[in-house]
């Protein structure tokens, strides 16, 4: 069996449910300032506040998984994306304490707001460039990173921090859509059209500047059999964009949270066929970063039973908690 | 000094930093997850107002904590790729899987829990939300089991071997999970989570009965932190005691370092203070019991003891941060002791709410149990020094290839963002717990525990007769 294919569908997956998920909940960060007041930020952070913690666990399993499996990987991304990362996690630390924090902090909760947006928004952008400078390749000599600490800012991965900042910005609009209801909801109802019109502008410009990145990614999409993946791909955002809005119009937030994460999946197959098979582009392939069969094949057990079990515990917590948002959010 | 240009020492300093502030909220939550499920739990049993009216002040808190423990985390395992990039290349195979576990058996069953423990008791009902809260206690649990599984396998390796690539590769789970050093650490760690806990919660409830004594909820607090301190303190001191055996076999030369053994030899002396010089070999100013050091590592007053003179000096650890934290950490666990054992007294005299002392002790002790737990990770991980994965991997050949400004500027920024971040968490924190304590209906006052402290007196007066409760 071929435990490296199947580790890299695993996490190829996990990363996805991770940014369909964190991403709508990151989205309504970022959307914090165009909030009328505190009962209305309250009202949002009480439409992500059962589910935050859950969403970025993926993240965990992420990183942890990337060191399990494909530990050269790991150590070779991780330095390359230093600065980034950093950025990132940091910024996590302020928006995820702001969740407890702005209800205790007595006069300090506007501050905390202003931490929770902040956080949001350099974590989504940190993100995007880290997809960035990933995907323009990164440098390797032997088993160990070998650019330099700021390689990984170019105007290319700047592109990709905003696409993310403002797709992730779509989803939090389309989740609140969902969530909430009376002028909240109308505000983020009117944001979606726009937002969705501002990622798909990225997606193109990113879409376009990518095969020029590296040649191997322009073979893909510009030469026959393996163009005949890649087509139906730009096809199908167009369809999506057309779906989320018509949901739009018939009042079906639901149908137009789906279109808007089904843009990020399409989005997500398209950069997995430009950089197939390789996990550190150009330079590292999957089957070159993999551990041994020892131990991917212990993880993969558990994973097998237990990644399922996850999704149904979490399907669980957010049945739950279905249904609108009462004004001023959950307390405890 | 330390060389501010040397990235092995920064990144050293940096997830020192890091993981020290970490430790701090899973001890915390650890605890009090196992304790707001238990007296869920006891509420479930008998339907005692108290024991709600605990469970709403303490999880406030638990929410508060729990969250700081959550991002403090997320930073530790990707600094692993950041900093450690050769050690992730490396251990990887090994250590990987069993973080990979951690994830999905122990941080997703909390975070899938946690939301309904925190917000959902109106919409589940209590059995439901009984059961979510003891999955969340579970989950930090299991966390500790598969960190402490990782940590221990880094002191004590065993089941490995290594490929071409110069990686270690695993050849018995079994042997990789369970290695020497894991279910002592285990037991010793979560002991210590407990004990932390408690000396918080009757730290808390000491505050409150001093200024309202009469607060049935407040006794309460009291009188179960008081029965956790009393019962784990000791247990503590048992499994510490079996722990430094343990490494006294598998890592001499840290047992040598903090005794303060320089030399191999008979009939050792048990240092109590003093101050190690690394220079001449010698304990200045020493304060001793003379054979008690024989015994305490083999039960024999004349047997020989091995000391720091049998290792190359390169492979010494830092002697005298040893014999300092944890001297540290033994103090307090005795002070501990102590306050356990003058809180049955109390409480077989029938005056545990009455006594200022006792309760101004008990405050003054509330932080200490965090002093305790880093004094004893100071000890673990720096006698592990200079290796991460004992005696196979060394620290300096650990390290990533990021350059020195890159980590001293994050260093930078990780040092200011944990201090205000943390420092208004704990505040916060402090104020929650500053709160009163709302009273709680005075008829349905007789607890578990105080019918077992009942019998217990009982079965005294059996054997000391003549004494009034
Ligand atoms: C999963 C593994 C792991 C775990 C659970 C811990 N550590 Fe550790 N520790 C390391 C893995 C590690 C490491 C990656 O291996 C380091 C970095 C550099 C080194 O030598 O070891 C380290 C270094 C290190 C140092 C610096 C030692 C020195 O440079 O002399 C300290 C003070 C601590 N740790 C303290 C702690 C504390 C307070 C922990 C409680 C949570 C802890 N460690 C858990
Ligand atoms: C280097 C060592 C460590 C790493 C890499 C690490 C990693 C993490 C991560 C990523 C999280 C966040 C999980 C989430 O998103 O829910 C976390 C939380 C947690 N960790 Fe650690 N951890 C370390 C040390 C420890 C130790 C020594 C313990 C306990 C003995 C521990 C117990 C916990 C617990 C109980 C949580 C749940 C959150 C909380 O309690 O606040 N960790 N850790
Ligand atoms: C009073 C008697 C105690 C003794 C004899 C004792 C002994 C030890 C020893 C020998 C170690 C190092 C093990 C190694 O590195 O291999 C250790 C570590 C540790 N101790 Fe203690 N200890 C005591 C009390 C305490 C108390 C009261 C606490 C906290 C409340 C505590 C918390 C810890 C922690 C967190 C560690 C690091 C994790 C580990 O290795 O288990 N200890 N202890």
């Amino acid at each position: 069996m071929d435990y490296a294919l199947i580790w890299a569908l695993i996490l190829a997956i996990g990363v996805f449910v991770y940014v369909a998920l964190d991403g709508f909940d990151l989205g309504v960060g970022i959307l914090f300032p165009l909030l009328e007041d505190e009962q209305e930020r309250d009202t949002a952070i009480g439409a992500i506040a059962p589910v935050w913690d859950g969403n970025e666990t993926w993240l965990v399993l992420g990183g942890g998984g990337l060191l399990a499996v494909f530990p050269l990987a790991y150590s070779v991304i991780f330095p390359a994306l230093y600065v980034p990362l950093i950025a990132m996690l940091l910024a996590l630390v302020f928006r995820g304490v702001a969740f407890e924090f702005r209800v205790h902090a007595g006069r300090h909760k506007r501050f905390w707001d202003h931490a929770f947006f902040g956080g949001s928004l350099v974590a989504a952008f940190a993100q995007g460039i880290s997809l960035g400078a990933w995907l323009q390749g990164i440098e390797v000599v032997g088993r160990s990173y070998s650019g330099a600490w700021w390689d990984w800012l170019t105007p290319f991965s700047v592109a990709t921090g905003l696409a993310l900042v403002f797709g992730y910005a779509l989803l939090g609009a389309a989740w609140l859509n969902l969530k909430t209801e009376g002028a909240l909801n109308a505000r983020v109802n009117r944001l979606i059209i726009p937002l969705a019109a501002a990622t798909i502008g990225f997606i193109v410009a990113v879409s376009l500047w990518t095969p020029f990145m590296n040649e191997r990614y322009a073979a893909r999409w510009f030469t026959f059999p393996t163009m005949i993946y890649a087509l139906p791909v730009p096809l199908f955002v167009a369809a999506t964009v057309f779906t989320l809005w018509q949901s739009l119009k018939n009042d079906n937030a639901l149908r137009a949270f789906l279109s808007a994460e089904l843009l990020f999946l399409l989005c997500y197959i398209g950069i997995g066929i430009s950089v197939w098979p390789h996990i550190v582009p150009t330079a590292i392939t999957i089957h070159d970063a993999a551990g041994p069969d020892k131990s991917l094949g212990f993880l993969l057990v558990g994973a097998v039973v237990l990644i399922p079990l996850i999704l149904a515990y979490t399907a669980a917590a957010y049945w739950i908690f279905r249904g609108k948002v009462k004004h001023g959010g959950y307390h405890h | 000094m330390a060389d501010f240009s040397d990235p092995v020492i920064l990144a050293r300093i940096q997830f020192a930093f890091t993981v020290s502030f970490h430790i701090i909220f899973p001890a915390t939550s650890i605890g009090l997850a196992s304790f707001l499920a238990f007296v869920q739990w006891r509420w479930m049993q008998t339907r005692e107002e108290v024991y709600l009216t605990l469970f709403d002040f303490w999880i406030k808190p638990f929410a508060v904590v729990f969250g700081m423990g959550v991002v403090s985390g997320l930073m530790l395992s990707y600094e692993f790729g950041t900093n450690w990039s050769v050690f992730a290349d490396k251990a990887g195979p090994v250590i990987g899987p069993l973080m990979g576990y951690e994830v999905m058996t122990a941080f997703f069953v909390e975070a899938g829990f946690l939301g309904v423990m925190l917000f959902g008791r109106d919409k589940v009902g209590p059995r439901l939300h009984f059961f979510a809260t003891f999955m969340v206690a579970a989950g930090t649990l299991g966390s500790a089991f598969w960190i402490l599984s990782v940590n221990s396998w880094m002191q004590t390796p065993a089941g490995y071997g290594m490929n071409e690539a110069g990686q270690f590769i695993p050849l018995s789970w079994m042997e990789v999970i369970f290695n020497p050093s894991f279910p002592y650490r285990f037991v010793h760690m979560v002991f210590a989570a407990y004990l932390t806990t408690a000396l918080v919660v009757a730290a808390t409830a000491a505050y409150h009965l001093r200024r309202a004594r009469q607060n049935r909820t407040t006794r309460k607090m009291f009188s179960l932190a008081m029965w956790i301190i009393a019962i784990v303190a000791p247990l503590q001191i048992l499994a510490g005691d079996q722990h430094g055996l343990n490494t006294y076999e598998h890592q001499p030369a840290k047992v040598a370092a903090l005794e303060g053994h320089f030399k191999t030899r008979k009939a050792a002396p048990e240092y109590i203070f003093g101050w190690p010089n690394m220079e001449t070999g010698e304990i200045d100013y020493a304060v001793s019991i003379p054979y008690l050091g024989s015994w305490i590592l083999t039960h024999d007053f004349n047997a020989e003891v091995v000391g720091l003179d049998q290792f190359p000096r390169e492979d010494w650890p830092n002697v005298n941060i040893l014999f300092w934290s944890f001297r540290i950490m033994v103090g307090l666990g005795l002070l501990f002791f102590t306050l356990g054992c003058w809180g049955l007294w109390k409480r077989y005299r029938g005056q545990l709410y009455d006594s200022p002392r006792l309760a101004q002790f008990a405050l003054m002790l509330g932080p200490t149990g965090y002093i305790a737990v880093l004094c004893g990770w100071v000890t673990t991980e720096v006698g592990r020094q200079p290796y991460t994965i004992y005696g196979l991997l060394r620290t300096s050949d650990s390290v990533s290839p990021v350059a020195a400004p890159a980590v001293a500027t994050s260093l930078a920024a990780i040092v200011v963002v944990y201090l205000f971040v943390f420092g208004l968490g704990t505040l916060y924190t402090l104020r929650l717990l500053a709160k009163d304590p709302p009273d709680s209906p005075a008829e349905q006052q007789r607890g578990l525990l105080d019918q077992g402290g009942r019998r217990a007196v009982r079965i005294w007066r059996l054997i000391w007769p003549g004494r009034e409760v």
